[in-house]
């Protein structure tokens, strides 16, 4: 069974790690969790985020968070990425087999997946 | 929503949006019935904005005009011949809202509840400053989660870090198995 001492035991090992996650954050991801975002399918492609930028060690480098309306419900799930003296990457309909690419390719080695944006969405007109 | 889960996780996020630092989800199971509760101390709302919330025509959000979350849990619940209310107050000291959905779990229209886990560490993934408090009670079982003792023992650790969303996680899924 899961205890709370197991719980302390998190908190000793992640001592020294908080304080790397400090000045960390290089690329922010954000999911759009607003109604239709959630109707949509956002909660696994959350999720998959999160499991899979964990198992590439992008824990440091990487922070994903949620937020409400994007304004572009028809689009939904909306992931923006965001990575300082860089411009916003809006990935639409996304998917959790699309984040698992996105995390793979993107976040990991810097190469954004131009099919799953929405200036490529528009332009062949989803 | 395909799932009950997915309206408790999006009605939960308007209890944060509305500044809560403690929000309840409770649901409580009979042999025919559902009970979900979601109770938060936000900033609440006037009598005028509560009759109006579920009213698919009102929002408070600028940006679009209609808000979906509430009348969509209320339709999930009215459409088994369940029942829905939603009671809130703006008082200096007691503010806060309750929103109460009652399901016919037996119905033709009901909607299964599905991966409840997940929307719960869905909710403290994306805010791990805010408190949630978690029952689930069927018969004399009952599954909790209370971040308020997880966060004693983390003390500066962050709820949102991948250890602990995991281990809350498989906390919850093991009482699940073990109880339910
Ligand atoms: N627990 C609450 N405390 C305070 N205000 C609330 C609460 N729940 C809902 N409201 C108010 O009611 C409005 C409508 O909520 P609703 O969930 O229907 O839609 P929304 O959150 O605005 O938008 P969306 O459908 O995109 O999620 C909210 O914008 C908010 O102003
Ligand atoms: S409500 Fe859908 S993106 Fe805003």
């Amino acid at each position: 069974m899961k205890s709370l001492a197991e719980l302390q035991a998190i908190r000793e090992k992640m001592r020294d790690k908080v304080v790397l996650r400090e000045d960390s954050g290089e690329i922010r991801v954000v999911v759009g969790m607003a109604t239709c975002g959630i109707a949509a399918g956002a909660r696994p492609v959350l999720n998959t985020f999160v499991e899979e930028v964990n198992s590439h060690g992008l824990n440091n480098k990487v922070t994903v968070s949620q937020t409400g309306c994007i304004g572009i419900c028809q689009f939904e799930p909306v992931v923006e990425v965001y990575e300082a003296g860089k411009e916003k990457v809006t990935y639409v309909r996304m998917t959790p087999e699309k984040a698992k690419e996105v995390v793979e390719k993107h976040l990991k080695s810097g190469k954004i997946i131009a099919e799953y944006t929405i200036t490529n969405d528009r332009l062949i007109g989803g | 929503m395909k799932e009950l889960s997915l309206n408790i996780l999006d009605v939960a996020e308007n209890s944060v949006k509305a500044k809560a630092t403690l929000t309840e989800i409770l649901l409580e199971e009979t042999e025919d019935t559902l009970t979900l509760e979601i109770r938060d101390n936000g900033t609440g709302m006037d009598e005028k904005t509560v009759k109006s919330v579920t009213d698919p025509f009102y929002t408070t959000r600028t940006t679009r005009k209609v808000g979906m979350g509430v009348p969509l849990l209320k339709l999930a619940a009215e459409q088994t011949d369940g029942s829905f209310s939603v009671e809130s107050s703006v008082g200096e000291e007691n503010h806060g809202t309750t929103v109460t959905a009652v399901f016919n779990k037996n119905h033709l229209d009901f909607t299964p509840l599905g991966d409840v886990v997940s929307s719960i560490t869905t909710l403290v993934q994306g805010h791990p400053d805010t408190d949630f408090y978690f029952s689930h009670r069927k018969g004399e079982n009952e599954v909790t989660l209370d971040t308020r003792e997880l966060r004693e023992v983390l003390g500066d650790v962050p709820l949102n870090s991948y250890e602990v969303i995991k281990w809350i996680e498989e906390y919850l899924k093991e009482q699940y198995s073990s109880d339910f």
